[in-house]
């Protein structure tokens, strides 16, 4: 048995197979940040509302979801929703589970963004007349998502960082293949130390796009 | 269902011991590691950077397993239990990220109060322990308590290796009864209460330190 | 015993480019009160700053009491101190800031008996007695229990000064004591100071835009300009005849303002 810390032949062997899962794995990131930007935004406006009844159990479903796993979550919609018709596949599954969740972190951000927005704007809006969707659309969301990019960007890098929990309803993204590569060669330190290094790198890079991102965006 | 709730009160039982562990372990590497970040020793400043930058920026998952699958083979040899594992890898993760939060918390201590006491001639450790260090602490309460939830959910992927605890009695039940909608659900509100039981104790805490510090009671 | 209290002797601090203090020298007599006065930002704290060594000079000496602080003798000469002389030497001067600086997690009573427990060593017992005798010297004897945000800037200022005295310095530095204070309470801080002056023997150096107070407080009136004292004199001496240009200036802008 090769007792050697670290086999430098087998890792370039399994190199291919891991590069094409964390392929997958960012490409299950995007479609769920995706969703996530367009779902949390219509969160947070509906938090925002002046009707009680929809503001009030808008911000409690919100505070439900941040407070609990997102792998309880998971379970739910793959294991539960088929008992009420909903069979959802586990990629399906994964992404809408791993979109809800950060929905909720994200419409969060954008209400701290909303807030930001001085009254003033609002109101200047309304003067002119300007429909409540041209009023969002072309005056308020500009000024309310330039500060809030970083953070953003740092959910988007989170989300990353979760989408090994996908493993547990059997969505093969990086982590799972790395385990099922050491489970099948016995060899577990070059997989899971590699697919460690692929987080850690992209992680990085996307803080540093991100951060690049932030000084262009910034205010003149 | 009431027939269900010892099992899962068990699992809780646990989750709440490793969230209480890990959780000690954080705050103490948060605390060595933002000391070491602002330290005079270049060795010191790296390991520091390197320490919060693998753990902060790699999965806390991949983390887990690699404590898990990885220590036990050559040329480490360290078999740890599931516990073990569960609770050294959380609290490396939370504390790289707390190590930030100290960092914020100390920097937020005013100027004035180090020259104040300094002006006082206090000696040093005296100036840290008595002066700095509980400003530092009230500072820290809200970020740490954040971290503190990310904890908490972050637990319930040690069921994933084998440890007993309130996910792992959740999927258990689920197993043997199919009652998958109640366990699950439940198992959320269960997760919640903890959440925000953590959130009250917290204010409570920031509540009983602040005494003082906020806009008093004039 | 001396008759110097406080020597600066070519004293020269920079800030990058910037020389806030230029080869300053100044004497100040035992029991003297010294008010410095001068345009904002021209470097009247960075004074008292480096006298309380809360910053490092980089010429010159300073000396207290007829003993270096900020350099100390070694093989007959005079090197920069060790942080254990500097120690010794601030031990002789309280400081009072003009942003209070109260701890505020601590009571006016624990505040003004911190130091003398961490500091001089006094027992908890001791030093609380100490502690309460000063504040009922600045009037808050009443307050003893209060916390900083339960008390006005004067109350607070008040609070700062017994726990500066609270550690029985020889010279007192006050920076700008009131400017932070609304203008109703600046006299009841004021008044503590003249009281202080005049029932207890201590020197003072005060940096404060009140020239009123100054004018009939203090001894010795500075005129701090350009990293220099400019002109000095008594009261009547300098803001009754300003010999100085730019003191001439500087005075008809503060008296404009009035």
């Amino acid at each position: 048995m090769n007792a050697a810390l670290f086999d430098w032949q087998f890792a370039w062997q399994i190199l291919p197979e891991l590069l094409r899962a964390s392929l997958y794995t960012i490409g299950i990131t995007l479609v769920a940040f995706a969703i996530a930007l367009v779902f949390g935004l219509l969160l947070a406006i509906l938090r925002r509302s002046r009707l009680q009844w929809v503001s009030w159990p808008v911000a409690s479903v919100i505070e439900f979801i941040r407070s609990t796993p997102l792998l309880i979550q998971l379970y739910f919609l793959y294991y539960v929703m088929p008992e009420y018709g909903l069979i959802l596949s586990a990629l399906t599954a994964g992404t809408c589970g791993l979109a809800l969740h950060y929905s909720c972190y994200v419409a969060e951000v954008y209400r701290a963004g909303l807030d930001g927005v001085p009254r003033g704007q609002w109101e200047a809006a309304k003067a002119l007349s300007l429909g409540p969707w041209h009023a969002y659309r072309n005056i308020v969301l500009p000024q309310a998502v330039r500060p809030i990019v970083p953070a953003l960007g740092n959910y988007l890098i989170a989300m990353f960082k979760d989408t090994p929990v996908l493993s547990a309803i059997t969505v093969v993204e990086l982590m799972l293949q790395a385990k099922n590569i050491g489970s099948q060669t016995f060899r577990y330190i070059e997989p899971i130390t590699m697919a460690g290094l692929f987080f850690l790198i992209i992680s990085v890079s996307v803080a540093l796009l991100v951060r690049k991102l932030e000084t262009h965006l910034r205010m003149p | 269902m009431t027939e269900l709730l010892p099992l899962l009160l068990q699992g809780a039982l646990v989750t709440i011991q490793i969230t209480a562990l890990a959780a000690s372990l954080a705050v103490a590497l948060a605390f060595l590691a933002a000391l070491a970040k602002v330290s005079a020793w270049s060795t010191l400043r790296w390991a520091a950077n390197l320490y919060i930058e693998i753990f902060r920026g790699t999965s806390l998952l991949v983390q887990l397993f690699w404590l898990y699958f990885v220590l036990p083979l050559p040329p480490f040899n360290m078999t740890l239990t599931p516990y073990t594992v569960a609770v050294i890898g959380l609290g490396l993760n939370i504390g790289a990220y707390g190590a930030e939060v100290m960092r914020g918390a100390f920097a937020a201590v005013p100027r004035g109060q180090i020259e104040a006491a300094i002006a006082l001639n206090m000696p040093p450790l005296h100036r840290f322990f008595r002066i700095v260090l509980p400003q530092a602490l009230v500072n820290a309460i809200p970020p740490g308590t954040n971290l503190l939830i990310e904890l908490l959910k972050g637990t319930s992927l040690v069921s994933l290796i084998t440890l007993a605890d309130l996910t792992f009695r959740a999927n258990q039940l689920v197993q043997a009864t199919f009652r998958s909608g109640e366990i699950f659900f439940a198992t959320l509100v269960l997760y919640f209460i903890l959440a925000q039981s953590i959130n009250l104790s917290m204010r409570l805490l920031e509540r009983r330190l602040r005494r003082g510090l906020t806009h008093g009671s004039m | 015993m001396t008759a110097l209290m406080v020597r600066f002797r070519g004293v020269t601090k920079r800030y990058g480019p910037l020389t806030v203090l230029d080869h300053l020298d100044l004497d100040v007599a035992r029991n003297e009160k010294v008010a410095i006065i001068g345009p904002s930002g021209s470097g009247k704290s960075t004074l008292l700053r480096v006298l309380m060594m809360l910053e490092d000079i980089d010429e010159g000496v300073i000396e207290v009491d007829g003993a270096p602080i900020t350099h100390m003798p070694r093989d007959g000469t005079l090197v920069r101190a060790s942080e254990s002389w500097k120690r010794q030497g601030r031990s002789k001067i309280g400081m009072v800031f003009q942003s209070f600086n109260l701890f505020p997690h601590m009571t006016a009573l624990q505040n003004t008996a911190e130091a003398p427990v961490s500091a001089l060593g006094l027992s908890r017992r001791e030093a609380n007695e100490r502690a309460a005798e000063l504040l009922d010297m600045v009037g808050l004897a009443d307050k003893r229990d209060h916390y900083p945000s339960q008390l006005s800037g004067g109350q607070q200022q008040r609070v700062a000064i017994a726990r500066a005295l609270a550690m029985r310095p020889q010279v007192m530095l006050f920076d700008e004591v009131t400017s932070a204070l609304d203008p109703e309470l600046c006299g009841e801080v004021l008044s503590v100071i003249r009281r202080l002056g005049e029932e207890h023997s201590l020197t003072m150096l005060m940096v404060t835009h009140q020239m009123g107070f100054a004018r009939e407080f203090a001894d010795r009136v500075c005129f701090f300009s350009e990293g220099k004292i400019a002109e000095q004199g008594t009261p009547q001496q300098l803001f009754g005849a300003p010999q100085n240009e730019r003191t001439q200036m500087f005075l008809r802008a503060v008296m404009d303002a009035v």
